[in-house]
C-alpha cells in the first residue's frame, strides 16, 4: 500500500473529472495527493483476477484504474489458428458459468456464416440449455454477490440449487462447466432418456427457492441499505459505455436481443423483458432475480412444445464458410455477446473477434463507484457480474 | 442484421459481382501469396456462396450524396456495411450516432491483411437502439498510421481502442488513455497481426518479469 499525503489538496471537483466528458483531460494518479490503494488481482471479492487501483480520499472513491489481462491467453489467436470445429470448446472457456451461451453464439455465428441453419429441434434444445445456463449463471452471481456483501447464506442455497442445473447438463453431454453442448449445425447428442421430465422437474424444484433468495434480501433491512443507491448508472451513461445485458436493462433500458433480433427459437416463446428504474445495484438484483423466473417461463413453453426431427443440419464434414464476414451475437446472462468472423474460404477463421460483455460492462465500474465507499466498490464489482476468462479471454 | 437474412441464396456469378481490394484473397493466413492487388476468382468455382451486393437506402444515398467515392455501401448475407476513406472517419461516426441515431457502438476490432498496402482494416459495429438495427463501418489504414479516436463520440471506445492498440499496434489520436490493456506494458509486438506466430512471445520480458526462459 502506497500513501500519498497533502492536505492541501481538497477540491475534490478538480480531482474527480467526469471521464465521460472528453474536455477534461485524465490526471496521472500519482501527481495528485490522494490515498491510493491497491486491491487485487488476488483478493476474493475481484471475482477472479481483476486488480483496480483505488483512489481514495479518505474512504471515499474518488476514481479508479482497472489493469486486466491476468487471464490473457490470446483466444482470437488460437481461434486463427485452429479449425472452425477445433475452436468451438475454446469458446466454453471465456465464460465458464455460462458455457453453453458462448457456444450459442459461437455456433450460430458459423453457421450464419456457411448460410445453414441448426433443425428445429436443436434450436429447442439449444434454447433449454442455454436458458438452464443463465439460472445457473445468474444463481452463481447472487450467492457470490450477496457472500461479497456480507449475506452468507444466499451461496449456500444457489450452490444447492444449481447443481441440479450441472446435473442435467452432465447427464445431457458428460460436462459440468465447459459443456461444449453445441456443434456447427446442431447438437452432437439427442437428448437422453427423461430429459424432459428432468427439466420438467427442475423447474418444479427451482421456482420456490428462487422466492426463497427473494425472501432472503428483497425485503432485508441491510440488503437494502447496501445496495440501494449504490452504484447508480444512469440510461444515457450506461448506452454511451456500451453496457448491455442486466446492467442495461436495470437502468430503463428495455432491450433484449432475445426480443429485438432473435435467434435461435426464441420468437417462438413467450416471456416480458424486466427492467428496472433507478439504475442501482439493488434493481440490477431485483432485474436478474426476475429474469431467472423468465427464463423458467421459457423453459416450460420449449420443453413442452420440443419438436422431434433431426437434430443435425445439413452442413459438410469439413467446416469450410466462403469468403466474407460476418457479425452474430447473443444475449448472454451477462450482455451481448457478439462473434465478428472474417473468413478467407479455408477451414480456419482468417480473424474472429470475440465482443465480450463483461469486458465492456466492466468499463463502467469507474463512473459507478466514485464518490461511494470502499465497501461499495465490492458490491459494484459484483453487481456488474463479470466473469475475468470472459475479460482478459 | 435488419433486414432478414435472405432465404433463397442468389446464385452467384462466377467471380465477385462488386470486388472490393479488401477481400482476403482465398489464400491460408500465413503462406506467402502475390500482392493481392487483382481480384482473383474464387478458387474452386463449386460452392461459391453469397457475394457482397450494393446496400442501398436513404441514409447511404445521403452521405453518397456528400462524400461520393470516398464511401462504398455494400450488404452480406443481410448485415450491411460502409467502407469510408480514412480521413473521413471521426466525422462520418460522429454523423451516424447523432443523425442516424446508432448510438451503441457495439464494437471496434481491426484485421490485419499483411499482403495489402494498406494493411488493416479498422471496424466499428453500430446499433441503433431506435432503428433496431446494426451495421459496420470499414476503413483501410496503413501499418504505422494513426486514426481519429472515437471516444468522444461512445465513451466506450476507449477499452476497445486500446484493446485495438494492444493487439495490432493501431494508434488512436485523441486516445485519453493510449496503452496496452491486456498485455503488460512493457511487452514488444502486437500478437494479433499476422506476423506474430502464434508460441512466440516477447522473451526477454518473460526472463526480467517472471524470472524463466520461456512463459510457456
Amino acid at each position: 500500500m502506497t500513501v500519498y499525503n497533502d492536505d492541501t489538496a481538497n477540491d475534490v471537483s478538480v480531482r474527480t473529472p467526469s471521464r465521460l466528458d472528453p474536455e477534461t483531460p485524465e490526471k496521472p494518479y500519482l501527481d495528485s495527493n490522494e490515498l491510493i490503494i491497491n486491491m487485487g488481482p488476488q483478493h476474493p471479492a475481484t471475482h477472479g483476477v481483476l486488480r483496480v487501483i483505488l483512489k481514495l480520499d479518505g474512504e471515499k472513491v474518488l476514481g479508479t484504474e482497472c489493469i486486466i489481462g491476468y487471464l490473457h491467453r490470446g483466444v482470437e489467436k488460437i481461434a486463427e489458428n485452429r479449425t472452425y470445429t477445433m475452436f468451438n470448446p475454446y469458446v466454453d472457456r471465456m465464460d465458464y458459468v455460462a458455457a453453453v451461451s458462448n457456444g450459442l453464439g459461437y455456433c450460430e455465428a458459423v453457421e450464419k456464416l456457411m448460410n445453414v441453419e441448426a433443425p428445429p429441434r436443436a434450436k429447442y434444445i439449444r434454447v433449454i440449455l442455454t436458458e438452464l445456463n443463465r439460472i445457473a449463471s445468474h444463481q452463481l452471481w447472487l450467492g457470490t454477490h450477496a457472500l461479497d456483501i456480507g449475506a452468507m447464506t444466499p451461496l449456500f442455497y444457489t450452490f444447492r440449487d444449481r447443481e441440479e442445473i450441472l446435473k442435467i447438463f452432465e447427464k445431457y453431454c458428460g460436462a459440468r462447466l465447459t459443456t461444449h453442448a453445441f456443434r456447427i449445425g446442431g447438437c452432437q447428442y439427442e437428448t437422453y432418456a427423461g430429459f424432459e421430465k428432468d427439466v420438467k422437474n427442475f423447474l418444479t424444484f427451482v421456482a420456490p427457492k428462487i422466492d426463497e433468495y427473494e425472501e432472503l434480501l428483497t425485503t432485508n433491512r441491510i440488503w437494502l441499505e447496501r445496495t440501494k443507491n449504490v452504484g447508480v448508472i444512469s440510461a444515457a451513461d450506461a448506452i454511451a459505455l456500451g453496457v448491455t445485458g442486466p446492467v442495461l436493462r436495470a437502468s430503463g433500458v428495455k432491450w433484449d436481443l432475445r426480443k429485438a433480433q432473435p435467434y435461435a427459437a426464441y420468437s417462438d416463446f413467450e416471456f416480458d423483458i424486466p427492467i428496472g428504474e433507478n439504475g442501482d445495484t439493488y434493481d440490477r438484483y431485483l432485474v436478474r432475480m426476475a429474469e431467472m423466473r423468465q427464463s423458467l417461463r421459457i423453459i416450460e413453453q420449449a420443453v413442452n412444445k420440443i419438436p422431434e426431427g433431426p437434430i443435425m443440419g445439413k452442413v459438410p464434414k469439413v467446416i469450410k464458410p466462403p469468403v466474407g464476414e460476418i457479425y452474430h451475437s447473443i444475449e448472454a446472462p451477462k450482455g451481448e455477446l457478439g462473434y465478428f468472423i472474417v473468413s478467407d474460404g479455408s477451414t480456419q477463421p482468417y480473424r474472429l473477434r470475440v465482443r465480450p460483455p463483461s469486458f465492456v460492462n466492466l468499463q463502467a465500474l469507474d463512473i459507478m463507484v466514485r464518490g461511494l465507499l470502499v465497501a461499495d466498490v465490492i458490491a459494484v464489482i459484483g453487481t456488474i457480474d463479470i466473469v475475468l476468462g470472459e475479460v482478459d479471454r | 442484421m435488419a433486414e432478414e437474412v435472405k432465404s433463397p441464396a442468389p446464385p452467384p456469378p462466377e467471380g465477385e459481382n462488386k470486388p472490393t481490394a479488401e477481400k482476403p484473397v482465398a489464400a491460408p493466413p500465413a503462406a506467402a501469396a502475390p500482392p493481392a492487388a487483382p481480384p482473383k476468382p474464387a478458387a474452386p468455382a463449386k460452392p461459391a456462396g453469397p457475394v457482397p451486393l450494393p446496400w442501398t437506402s436513404p441514409l447511404v444515398e445521403k452521405y453518397r450524396s456528400q462524400y461520393g467515392s470516398a464511401l462504398d455501401a455494400q450488404t452480406y448475407l443481410g448485415q450491411n456495411y460502409l467502407s469510408v476513406d480514412r480521413s473521413l472517419i471521426p466525422d462520418i461516426l460522429r454523423l451516424l450516432r447523432d443523425e442516424e441515431q446508432f448510438d451503441y457502438c457495439v464494437d471496434i476490432t481491426a484485421v490485419h491483411y499483411p499482403k495489402r498496402e494498406k494493411q488493416f482494416d479498422v471496424v466499428w459495429i453500430l446499433y441503433s437502439f431506435p432503428r433496431n438495427e446494426r451495421m459496420r463501418v470499414k476503413t483501410q489504414i496503413a501499418d504505422g498510421a494513426s486514426i481519429a479516436s472515437s471516444v468522444s463520440i461512445w465513451a466506450t471506445a476507449n477499452w476497445l481502442e486500446r484493446e485495438v492498440y494492444d493487439m495490432f499496434g493501431i494508434q488512436f489520436d485523441g486516445h485519453p488513455d493510449m496503452k496496452r490493456i491486456l498485455l503488460p506494458d512493457g511487452w514488444k509486438g502486437h500478437p494479433l497481426r499476422k506476423d506474430y506466430g502464434i508460441l512466440q512471445q516477447d522473451k526477454e520480458w518473460v526472463q526480467i518479469n517472471l524470472g524463466i526462459e520461456s512463459g510457456q
